[in-house]
């Protein structure tokens, strides 16, 4: 119980800075909004599908989980920064729960993500990318576990490595392939056969598969149900290892 | 309030492929009273931050014990983290909130419900002449209201003990004679204050006791006052014309409180004393029961600089 208000707690003041600078969540999707703009209008004829919405409807879903990606891997920085402004130490010497500080952070990027997320959906609706909203919905819950385990993994690699410049690299390192091997750009399906072996073993092409299944209104599609599996067992092993790596080094 | 026995610290830094082990601390003893505010003075380096840090439990000790109010610091840490109150040098307020919403989220972290948080952080804005700016964002604070701001986090839970990390560095004058008045009144109302100083005025002034600490080792400890007296007393000048200056040494060389004398080319002498408060007006009545005209008379106190010298053989300016 402590645990869960703790977090509510730190969650809940972490939202509150969200909310204060407004600006950070806008310009984290000018990026998809300009490949939205000035990229998807080349799919139609790369990938021969027969209406723009259909392009559309290919490339938001693998745009979304690049964006839960790689927003996610990049907010270690952010507790770096706590780490060094003494946010972190003051509220170490309280009784706050010490995963709380970490799963009240994660929380906040999750929501952020859907925030941003939502956004794009909403200025992607004259393209008739919507089909059916209960399919979106349960995207965005896809969206959600993979945030929440990119955070957790940021979170992790900032305490291990505890410089700014080091973790840039690391993350980087870490981000490009994982994202190459989503197939969020353009489907595997493409790929050749090596390539899509590789990519199964990444939880998060089986995400975008399952996440442009729902957008082409196919939620029956057995890859919806094994993402979202995946997902929360990544969600679960990412959790528990920088929660004990935050319990240990913040004690 | 505070004991530790043989605290110890060591960290392992890696330099051109050779690890060195830095003994930041190496066995520290101390025994602070309920009440009073100690003061831990030594130069940047010494060893008082990385104490500070293992009493408020954010670094494991190596080696050693300590209680804190009555906590096991090794066995009890929760028990410790709810006896005090901590505030880092740097402190840890945030640019976007308020000093109000800072307050209440620091005494939510301490377990306190929303009504008993918003009440506790009211009084403390209100002891600590921060009222008038509770409701704008700490970003627009000046330095002396942001650390009253870090102050007011770290006694919002009612602690016994108090830590504080170089309270007053980088404040100007003014705001720091406030600062030393808030301490005050922390121990007026019954709170143990343990502040780490590189000032030696501050030591001087604020503190009840002192640990001077150098190289991770304390080198001398007491009240100010007494460290002082122990290494050389103080000193009496006593200006007197050169022709009485052969007579008045011959006066004063006898007195019981004079340790030592010294006759200056200019007629001035020197006199090494135990206390100078209670000598000079005993050098007053011997010279004028002697005849002696007096010119100037003046009182040199040995500061705490002195002791450390005397200590450490360099000076703490350096």
């Amino acid at each position: 119980m402590k645990v869960l208000r703790d977090t509510w707690l730190i969650f809940q003041r972490n939202m509150l800075l969200v909310y204060r600078s407004p600006l950070w969540v806008v310009l984290g999707i000018a990026q998809p909004l300009v490949y939205l703009l000035l990229f998807t209008p080349l799919l139609k004829p790369a990938l021969g599908t027969s209406t723009m919405a259909d392009a559309y409807r290919v490339y938001v879903p693998g745009m979304l989980v690049a964006l839960a990606i790689a927003s996610g891997l990049y907010v270690g920085f952010g507790l770096l920064g706590d780490l060094n402004n003494g946010v972190i130490e003051r509220s170490r010497v309280t009784t706050v729960s010490r995963v709380a500080l970490l799963l009240g952070r994660s929380l906040r990027d999750v929501v952020t993500v859907l925030i941003q997320s939502i956004l794009i959906t909403v200025l992607s609706l004259p393209f008739g990318l919507i089909t059916n909203l209960g399919n979106i919905l349960l995207g965005y819950a896809i969206l959600a576990l993979i945030s929440l385990s990119t955070a957790s993994i940021s979170y992790g690699i900032a305490i291990k490595v505890n410089n700014p410049n080091v973790l840039g690299q690391v993350i980087n390192n870490v981000a490009q392939p994982l994202m190459l091997l989503s197939g969020t750009l353009l489907p595997l399906t493409l790929a050749p056969l090596w390539l899509r072996r590789v990519a199964d073993f990444n939880p998060f092409n089986w995400a975008a598969t399952g996440m442009r299944a729902l957008y082409m209104n196919h939620p029956d599609d057995m890859h919806v149900w094994a993402s979202i599996a995946i997902c929360a067992g990544v969600v679960v092993v990412a959790v528990s290892w920088s929660a004990s790596l935050f319990a240990r080094s913040v004690r | 309030m505070i004991k530790t026995k043989g605290l110890k610290k060591s960290y392992k830094t890696r330099a051109k492929r050779q690890t060195t082990t830095v003994d930041a601390v190496k066995g520290i003893d101390l025994d602070v009273a309920e009440g009073e505010i100690f003061g831990f003075l030594g130069p940047n380096g010494a060893g008082k931050t990385t104490t500070l840090r293992m009493l408020a439990t954010l670094i494991q000790p190596d080696d050693g014990e300590a209680t804190i109010a009555g906590a096991n610091l090794r066995t009890e840490p929760a028990a410790v983290r709810r006896a005090i109150g901590f505030v880092a040098q740097g402190g840890g307020t945030t640019d976007d909130v308020t000093g109000r919403e800072e307050l209440v989220l620091q005494a939510r972290m301490y377990g306190l419900s929303k009504v008993e948080a918003a009440k506790r952080a009211e009084e403390a804005l209100a002891a600590f002449d921060l009222t008038e700016y509770a409701d704008r964002k700490c970003k627009t604070y000046s330095g002396g209201q942001r650390r009253r701001v870090d102050i007011a986090m770290g006694i919002i839970h009612s602690p016994r003990v108090l830590f504080l990390d170089e309270p007053t560095s980088g404040l100007d004058p003014q705001s720091r004679a406030h600062m030393w008045e808030e301490i005050r009144r922390l121990r007026a109302e019954g709170m143990t204050v343990f502040i780490t100083t590189h000032y030696l005025d501050e030591a001087d002034a604020l503190c009840d006791r002192i640990a001077i600490i150098d190289h991770g080792e304390i080198v001398a400890e007491g009240t100010p006052d007494a460290l002082k007296r122990e290494i050389s007393g103080d000193v009496v000048t006593v200006g007197i014309g050169e022709e009485h200056a052969e007579k008045a040494a011959e006066v004063l060389k006898d007195q019981p409180f004079a340790r030592g004398l010294e006759v200056r080319d200019d007629g001035e002498l020197r006199l090494n004393v135990d206390a100078g408060d209670t000598a000079i007006p005993q050098i007053m009545r011997a010279l004028s029961e002697a005849g002696i005209p007096l010119a100037t008379i003046e009182l040199h106190r040995p500061t705490l600089d002195d002791v450390f010298l005397t200590k450490t053989g360099r000076s703490l300016r350096e």
